[in-house]
């Protein structure tokens, strides 16, 4: 779809250009919001949901915080298009399932996204680079407020906003922070910050895989608790942490100079040295090379690259994006030789791949 | 690490969970974790594992199977989806979320944002009024926007709302959405 392909000539909401290298990669606030008097999206049929979007739709578009907007139904998309709007994190794997009655309305810079129909009738998320969480709220707040003024909320005083899974009901809100924590994994201090944060009700996840796994050491934090706390505790909770965090990382990479520096120079030169020459890549050995070429720029010891540059292939990398660029649908063994073909292109200072 | 339930495969899936305080861990391969249910590619699964468990215990004692009566969900319907069907399914199934809620959210009363068109709502609906900790909120909202004769109104039915119920927390016995 041609809207979709608009989307690959930007780098993506998360992505800023030209930032200082951080720990801090990406922001996001999400709101769970339900219609009052309409079965939840899981447990109504086709029919009402395909009415409820047409209804939703244009309420959506017209939002002042949506300008400009671009409404798409999934019904209309094929697989790579979704797969594109995944990895962009403007839909969930969940709503890219679903057909008709389901879509999304996204503000063309992608910094606002609302899905319709997914597991709840409208999930409206904002989007931005580094550490913004409480502009965030103030945004997605404002745009929760619009809205409301035109419809009606499932509510109640006690549980508040009515959710479908009771593991979102009350603010309805999940905020979530990602985080590139090399440093840590490397020191071997991953698993303890991971238990820790598990404790005081925060959730921690590798933004591919889990754990010391956790493929180019992307982490995202986000809330647990969404009854009993305001929206404004559960993100200065999250802020307080995340900043915790990355003072731990950024204790974890000095030590790492100190005591590792030759094998830190190794682990950032052989990732150099296989990303500008291999042939074959597969998707997990790129993401922690290119963590690792990251983790060398935020140390001062690569300097011809930056790392907003590095996160935009992060994206790039992906199957879907690179399908798109390739033009058509292809398997994973031509997909690891165009992704080789790719990086190796862009790390050599070209844009397009040739 | 070998996985802990079959003992034969390398474990890929670390999960911990916490309910009451307690921590679980399990250490897994994949094709168990996927028989337990643990979807490792989408992690809202994991909030179904833990909601199924609870579910089950919950309901040990209470085997009828009652059904929603806006939108007909029963409750074996909920238990397999971890879903509910609509908001009346709070009422409905109140009994099963109490534990629920209890050992995944931070007590049972929201506190964060109301609808602006929430008051208007409740005056319409005989018999529904807001909580004291609603009518708190929109106090202190009322205040800082210096709309002090809304703030005003609010202090009153807050200071009649107190009286009727003896504890800050109680709320209206006919409370229903």
């Amino acid at each position: 779809m041609k809207i979709v392909d608009e989307l690959l000539k930007h780098p993506g909401a998360w992505l800023k250009v030209g930032a200082p290298p951080g720990v801090m990669v990406s922001s996001r606030v999400r709101l769970a919001r339900n219609l009052e008097g309409v079965a939840f999206p899981g447990w109504a049929g086709e029919e009402e949901s395909e009415r409820l979007w047409q209804d939703l739709h244009p309420i959506l578009e017209a939002l002042p915080g949506c300008v400009p907007p671009v409404a798409l139904e999934m019904e209309s998309l094929n697989r790579v298009d979704k797969e594109i709007l995944v990895e962009r994190h403007l839909i969930s794997r969940d709503l890219a399932q679903k057909g008709r009655g389901s879509g999304l309305v996204f503000k063309a810079d992608e910094t606002v996204a609302i899905m319709v129909n997914e597991e709840d009738h409208i999930r409206l998320q904002v989007m931005s680079p580094g550490l913004s969480l409480r502009g965030l709220w103030r945004t997605i707040d404002g745009l929760d407020t619009d809205l409301e003024r035109q419809v009606r909320y499932a509510f109640s005083p006690r549980m508040g906003y009515l959710t479908a899974c009771p593991t979102n009901v009350g603010t309805g809100m999940r905020a979530s922070v990602m985080l590139h924590l090399p440093g840590l994994v490397l020191m071997n201090e991953i698993n303890p910050i991971i238990k820790g944060i598990n404790k005081i009700g925060l959730a921690v996840r590798g933004l591919w895989g889990e754990g010391t796994d956790a493929a180019g050491n992307m982490f995202q934090i986000s809330n647990q608790i969404t009854l009993g706390e305001t929206e404004d505790t559960i993100i200065n909770r999250l802020e307080q942490i995340v900043l915790e965090i990355e003072e731990h990382e950024k204790h974890a990479k000095e030590r790492l100079i100190q005591q590792k520096e030759i094998s830190l120079r190794d682990h950032v030169g052989r990732a150099c040295g296989i990303l500008t020459h291999a042939c074959l890549l597969n998707s997990k050995e790129t993401l922690d090379m290119l963590s690792a070429l990251r983790l060398g720029i935020e140390l001062g010891l690569l300097r011809d690259w930056s790392a907003s540059m590095i996160d935009e292939l992060f994206l790039l990398i992906q199957p879907g994006h690179l399908q798109k660029a390739e033009g058509k649908v292809i398997g994973a063994e031509k997909r690891d030789l165009a992704r080789a073909r790719l990086i190796r292109a862009r790390l050599a200072g070209k844009t397009d791949d040739g | 690490m070998m996985c802990e339930t079959c003992g034969k495969k390398i474990a890929t899936v670390h999960w911990t969970e916490m309910v009451n305080d307690v921590v679980r861990k399990m250490h897994l391969c994949e094709a168990c974790a996927a028989a337990k249910g643990l979807d490792v590619n989408n992690p809202a699964a994991f909030s179904d594992v833990m909601l199924g468990l609870g579910a089950q215990k919950a309901s040990a004692a209470k085997e009828r199977d009652v059904a929603c009566a806006l939108c007909h969900m029963r409750l074996s319907d909920f238990k397999k989806t971890s879903r509910l069907g609509c908001q009346a399914c709070y009422d409905t199934f109140a009994g099963e979320l109490k534990p629920l809620l209890e050992a995944m959210q931070k007590g049972g009363q929201h506190v964060g944002k109301v609808p602006a068109n929430q008051e208007v709502r409740a005056e319409a609906k005989a018999g529904l009024r807001p909580s004291l900790a609603v009518l708190r909120q929109q106090l202190e909202a009322a205040i800082a926007a210096e709309h002090y004769e809304e703030a005003a109104g609010l202090r009153d039915q807050i200071q009649q709302c107190a009286k009727k119920s003896p504890s800050a927390r109680a709320r209206p016995a006919t409370e229903k959405e």
